[in-house]
């Protein structure tokens, strides 16, 4: 197997975490580098989970987020996307390159989508 | 509290074994902080196992239980139901699942595959090492369910519920209800046809109190969760009329019933679209059914002879359609005994891929053979090939049990016995974000484990929407469905996760950034050792965690997702 860069995925348990697991039941391959933390909500996720994972030697981040799907509120777009724009900065200060943090969102049927865009953000890792 | 953990390594059955090597998984973790037993099993959910655990919890006096096994959305509930039969509280289980998201993700790498098994499990045991007795919290639930689609299953759901005394509103977009089941001439093995069942039920559900019939709607949207859900339905009844009401309901769960299509033939396929003469099982049925003559009369001619075509649309070998639709094979024989039972004189053609009539329907098959239809079976890539001549269909099929003799017929009319697909018109699966199968059909959790559950807490299907059944089975599935969610809200209680965020007093400096990302203001703030703080309301937090990452000092934390819990588990998932 060549070489993969090695991902972290927050997931949400009730929307993204099901997309994932039924890309496992589709048997639909992707990396075994990618590891996932499945949480409550995509708009929870603490910046500085985020900087400790790459501090830790991750490559890459990826937040499959909630989108209009979450359960919680219509804001958690917005809200994720705060997140990720704070990360950002905190990570340009730390001179890590913010596009190493991905978001999409990943609904509860989205296992195809989730895949494509794993694969494609490792690609983008690796070179 | 020293933490005592045990550890089980399920194999699955070899779903997780056969790519995953669990007897290295257990090695690697034998020795872990904390971790007093680790074991493997071959059915981590099976009875013996429970056991095994209920009796390692006792005699090691265990405060911390991890099971690496399949998805928790299977059996996250099963393995804390252990744990509380043993006396430990249900919140100090973990749960890893190392086959959706390792054995089956990574079937094609099965080094990897165990690499990452062995670090999602360390990362469980990371996390179990903080887990905490916790008591779940109690939400009122709505008493009433919306049953989506008014067929066959969605009818009898419907009766169910309100049998057990539960509110419904049974929706169906077409004007009146029956959905397929009015379709088919003669249900199997009674003698009524579909119409008159519909009938007899319509007239049941019009005395039912409990039910509230909305022919002629379609749901516009839905929100809410599991206890809560409020739709909006608007009548489609009048085309063209945009100002047509909007309807709001709310109930605790949804039951979705919303059925199958018929698999529309190609145009060319067997003739289909090309050749008067050549039309699906349901349009014979109409054929047959619009019969009252002497003999039987179509296309402008006498009908002497009809041949049935199967598996047009199901086990397909190139096509997407590759699994068996269940219902057709005993349909079409139904209907060639329909019609030898009105034009006794027919030649019946039964061109198969072997005939897949189980249980009673059996019977079905012995007496079509009995009055002398011809069954042929051709093999499964030679389909029968279909041929127009002087006004004349000619078929031509090539019959296994001859050594694939190529047999021709001349017949009047070809059947082409379809089988089932998915409705493509999927406006409530949308709506509810319902997951689908390799088939395209709703996907249950698990068939065996939690059949007519779905990934979606409080949405349950029920019938043909998720996967083909034939009336009867769909019945079963729908009282099934029903039972699941009348258990949802017929307590009018729902427990629910009892995950609140929580404020460190001492960081807190009251800054109403927390409160103003609460979508349930749940956060107010209150007077405490001469400062201004935060302070959450148990009740009304959901535990969503949106106030978390606004907090500048970082003083709120949510519970089973602490700063500790994550990065150690980062901590171990980067190794």
């Amino acid at each position: 197997m060549s070489k993969q860069a090695k991902i972290l995925v927050f997931s949400t348990e009730k929307i993204s975490d099901p997309a994932i697991d039924m890309a496992g039941l589709l048997k639909l391959h992707y990396s075994p580098q990618v590891y996932t933390i499945a949480l409550r909500c995509s708009s929870s996720i603490k910046p500085r989970w985020i900087i400790h994972a790459f501090e830790k030697g991750f490559d890459g981040v990826f937040i499959a987020a909630d989108g209009s799907d979450c359960a919680f509120s219509e804001s958690c777009t917005e809200k994720t996307g705060n997140i990720v724009s704070q990360t950002h900065k905190l990570m340009q200060q730390k001179d890590i390159d913010p596009a190493r943090l991905r978001m999409a969102a990943i609904c509860s049927v989205c296992s195809e989508s989730f895949v494509k865009q794993i694969k494609s953000f490792n690609e983008y890792l690796l070179k | 509290m020293e933490k005592r953990i045990g550890v089980y390594i399920c194999a699955c059955g070899g779903n997780i074994s056969d790519y995953v090597d669990i007897e290295k998984v257990k090695e690697s973790i034998t020795g872990e902080n904390a971790v007093l037993l680790a074991k493997t099993t071959m059915f981590a959910c099976g009875d013996a196992n429970q056991k095994d655990m209920d009796s390692d919890i006792r005699k090691n006096d265990l405060n911390g239980i991890v099971v690496a096994s399949c998805s928790p959305k299977l059996h996250l509930s099963t393995f804390r139901a252990v744990s509380e039969r043993a006396g430990l509280n249900k919140y100090n289980y973990v749960h890893a699942n190392i086959r959706e998201q390792a054995s089956w993700a990574h079937s094609d790498d099965k080094p990897g595959a165990t690499e990452k098994a062995i670090l999602l499990v360390k990362a469980a045991i990371a996390k179990a090492r903080h887990a905490s007795s916790l008591e779940p919290i109690k939400i009122k639930s709505k008493k009433s369910v919306a049953v989506i689609g008014a067929g066959i299953a969605g009818i009898k759901a419907a009766q169910a519920l309100s049998a057990m005394g539960d509110k419904v509103y049974l929706i169906e977009k077409e004007s009146k209800i029956g959905g397929n089941l009015l379709n088919i001439n003669r249900v199997n093995p009674e003698s009524e046809t579909g119409e008159e069942i519909v009938k007899r039920l319509s007239k049941e559900i019009e005395n039912e109190e409990n039910i509230t019939l909305l022919t002629g709607h379609r749901i516009t949207s839905g929100s809410g969760n599991i206890g809560d859900f409020v739709l909006t339905l608007k009548g489609n009844n009048n085309p063209g009329e945009d100002n047509f009401p909007e309807k709001e309901i709310n109930v605790g769960s949804v039951l979705v019933a919303t059925g199958f299509e018929s698999y529309s033939p190609l145009t060319g396929e067997y003739g289909y679209g090309q050749l008067p003469g050549v039309v699906t099982l349901a349009q014979f049925n109409k054929l047959l059914k619009g019969q009252n003559g002497m003999s039987f009369v179509a296309f402008g001619k006498e009908v002497k002879s009809v041949a049935f075509i199967y598996c047009v649309g199901s086990r397909e070998i190139k096509g997407d359609n590759k699994y068996c639709s269940r219902y057709c094979c005993s349909a079409a024989i139904q209907s060639a005994l329909d019609l030898s039972e009105r034009f006794p004189d027919s030649d019946i053609y039964h061109l198969t891929r072997g005939v897949r009539s189980y249980g009673k329907q059996e019977l079905l098959y012995k007496e079509a053979n009995r009055r002398g239809d011809l069954f042929i079976q051709f093999p499964d890539k030679e389909p029968p090939v279909i041929e127009e001549k002087d006004d004349k269909i000619i078929i031509k099929v090539k019959d296994i049990l001859s050594g694939k003799r190529e047999l021709e017929a001349e017949t009047d009319i070809v059947v082409l016995v379809t089988g089932m697909v998915p409705v493509q018109d999927d406006n409530t699966g949308s709506i509810f974000k319902l997951p689908r199968g390799r088939d395209k059909f709703y996907n249950e959790i698990h068939m065996k484990l939690r059949p007519v559950e779905t990934a979606i807490d409080g949405v349950t299907i029920a019938g043909a929407c998720q996967g083909p059944k034939n009336a009867s089975e769909s019945v079963n599935s729908a009282l099934a469905a029903a039972a699941k969610s009348h258990s949802l809200v017929s307590t009018g209680e729902l427990e629910l996760e009892p995950i609140v965020a929580y404020v460190d007093e001492d960081k807190c400096t009251w800054c109403d950034e927390c409160s103003k990302a609460c979508p349930f203001n749940a956060i107010s703030v209150i007077e405490m050792f001469q400062k201004s703080i935060a302070r959450i309301n148990k009740s009304t937090c959901k535990g969503c965690g949106m106030c978390l990452p606004v907090c500048p000092t970082d003083a709120i934390e949510l519970i089973s997702f602490t700063n500790k819990e994550i990065e150690d588990m980062i901590d171990v998932l980067s190794q």
